[in-house]
């Protein structure tokens, strides 16, 4: 059980309110800022003005944030449910999670990897139980649902791989990184084959992911309108950068895609795949990873970035250890502090202030039973 | 679907089946009035099944070896996985077996003749030694061959074989209630997350995956009892 002090304390609910308050009218403001006054003399947080909020974030121009949070689930690998129903479970604990999170996040980031094997049926089965999340959902494709029929039930699903989209002040770019060269015509393999090539970490017969020229040109024309100084998130399934190459925890043109996202300022980069938490920062983009609901991957044996906290390595007789989902909060700044929601294990939070100092600010605890 | 019996064969069919042709092809040559009349001779793989009708008993090392090509032709088209070896080896890393060339020095075996070792012993350590390792990252990476009830395989937790510590035991194992052995946790493993039905500690698929799992982890330093 995670001890915190009476200041910590204070300090989570009076961000709570803090955010409670952005969208209020001007009467409801009034009336909850007494209230929240009121709470705050009973509960002996010190006079009652320290607890008032004095203003509001303003909205519109370029590079003010309203703060917000959003969730994350990924990487659920549904199996239909006469194959497999303990990935639909974990899948449904998820969503769970996600709804009773108070305030309700804006909006639902789905991670990549819906399905195991790209089948019609799993993406049905997984399109079916997000539907029971109360916040919009904003999807990102991964490699098992794509190495099937290439995308083509996904989409028919969900819509364009490949978006953007502008929210409280933040631009927010969605990329398909999973794009791999054509390993399979050559070599006569059915979709199956195919998928079940792709669908193995370690199967060193596949391509690489990348993002490819098309989407850098895109990205590239999407960013234009925006000022350097604008704050830009980008979702990507792979990390954005070289870790491991074997394991595709690796996009081979990320060097590239850096280097257009390097004018800004403030960048942050949340990628699904790797299955546990990572830490990294390169320039101005900070990178985080993603929990799966599904099943946790162990640490690469080589590249793991230095900023990385590596968490326990999961416990094989505690079901679902190492797997959860978890919480981005944005703040005026542009930045975000990263929450790992850790099923069975306290949360992590990794702040933006870890990695704006370089390792040397709030560094979250180490494991103690790391990877070995 | 569960590995059949004839499927674990396989691999030492490759081998034997030249060995084995050519006794049964002495025997031809020995026992034949038949043959020594010109008529046919009839030899057979192994398998039991493979059978080739020669004109002739060989009588050269080269006709033997002609014999034993072709049934082993007819074998491998009979058997479409053949090549199986081969395929494992395209998907997957095999952690490099110990050089043992070391033990081929000039004048090697002398005073002690059981052990001058020639090219052709480092190969067959090699070939057979690496083929149960191949075999054992087949099944690590089909939840099929391992039997699992959800479709669920090894290299899922465990890409080319991390996280499994070999290295670690014997080691105390609370939630089992004793001194486990590598192969009690693979047991462990089939029953929980894999949901397939343990294995009989020798059986092939046992053998197999231990090898793989101890293989991808050379060079690293015995610790038994280590959490």
């Amino acid at each position: 059980m995670t001890i915190r002090s009476v200041e910590t304390k204070y300090m989570e609910r009076r961000e709570q309110l803090m955010r409670s308050l952005m969208n209020l009218d001007r009467r409801t403001f009034l009336r909850v800022s007494g209230a929240a006054a009121a709470v705050a003399v009973s509960e002996g947080l010190g006079h009652a003005h320290s607890f008032q909020p004095v203003s509001v974030t303003g909205t519109g121009r370029a590079g003010e944030v309203t703060p917000f949070g959003f969730a994350y689930i990924s990487d659920s690998h549904l199996y239909e449910r006469k194959v497999n129903d303990r990935f639909i479970r974990s899948l449904l604990r998820a969503v769970d999670d996600v709804n009773a999170l108070d305030p309700q996040p804006d909006f639902v980031l789905y991670g990549g990897d819906l399905a195991q094997l790209g089948q019609p049926g799993e993406i049905d089965l997984g399109a079916q139980i997000l539907k029971e999340l109360k916040a919009p959902v904003k999807m990102m494709v991964g490699e098992h649902d794509w190495y099937f029929d290439l995308g083509e039930k996904w989409r028919s699903m969900f819509g364009k791989d490949v978006y953007s989209f502008d929210h409280k002040g933040i631009h927010f770019v969605v990329l398909n990184s999973v794009v791999e060269e054509d390993f399979w015509t050559a070599r006569g393999l059915t979709p199956m084959e195919r998928m079940k090539t792709v669908a193995g970490l370690d199967n060193r017969s596949q391509s690489n992911f990348q993002v490819g020229p098309a989407q850098r040109e895109w990205l590239q024309k999407d960013l234009q309108p925006y000022p350097d100084d604008s704050p830009v998130i980008v979702f990507s399934h792979s990390p954005l950068y070289h870790l491991y190459q074997a394991w595709n925890f690796w996009t081979i043109d990320a060097p590239e895609v850096q280097r257009i996202l390097s004018r800004f300022q403030r960048v942050t980069v949340v990628h699904g795949h790797t299955h546990q938490l990572l830490t990294n920062r390169i320039g101005n983009i900070h990178f985080h990873g993603l929990l799966s609901t599904a099943w946790p991957w162990p640490y690469a044996p080589q590249g793991l970035p230095e900023l990385t906290i590596q968490m326990n390595r999961p416990n094989p007789f505690n079901p679902q250890d190492g797997c959860g989902d978890g919480r981005v909060e944005v703040h005026p700044d542009g930045l975000v502090d990263k929450v790992y929601d850790l099923w069975n294990r306290n949360s992590v939070t990794v702040a933006r202030e870890y990695l704006t100092s370089n390792g040397l600010q709030k560094r979250p605890a180490a494991a103690n039973v790391p990877t070995y | 679907m569960k590995t059949s019996p004839s499927r674990l064969l396989r691999p030492s069919l490759l081998l034997c089946g030249l060995t084995v042709a050519a006794c049964a092809v002495s025997r031809g040559s020995e026992g034949g009035a038949a043959a020594r009349a010109g008529e046919s001779v009839q030899v057979e793989l192994c398998d039991g099944e493979t059978k080739l009708a020669l004109q002739s008993a060989p009588t050269t090392r080269a006709e033997g070896q002609a014999a034993a090509d072709a049934m082993m032709a007819s074998w491998k088209a009979k058997n479409l996985d053949k090549d199986w070896e081969q395929a494992v080896r395209s998907r997957h890393w095999i952690a490099p077996m110990h050089d043992n060339s070391a033990v081929l020095t000039p004048g090697q075996g002398a005073g002690d003749p059981g052990r001058a070792f020639n090219e052709r012993d480092l190969l067959v350590w090699k070939r057979e030694t690496e083929r149960t390792v191949l075999e054992g990252a087949r099944i690590f990476h089909s939840g099929d061959e391992l039997g699992s009830t959800i479709a669920v395989s090894c290299d899922m937790c465990h890409p080319d074989a991390a996280n499994t510590h070999p290295e670690t035991y014997p080691k105390y194992q609370t939630q089992i209630g004793k001194t486990v052995l590598l192969r009690d946790m693979i047991n462990w493993c089939l029953q929980h997350p894999v949901r397939a039905e343990k294995l009989a500690e020798d059986d092939a698929r046992m053998r197999s995956l231990e090898a793989y799992i101890y293989a991808q982890r050379t060079g690293t330093p015995l610790a038994y009892g280590k959490h």
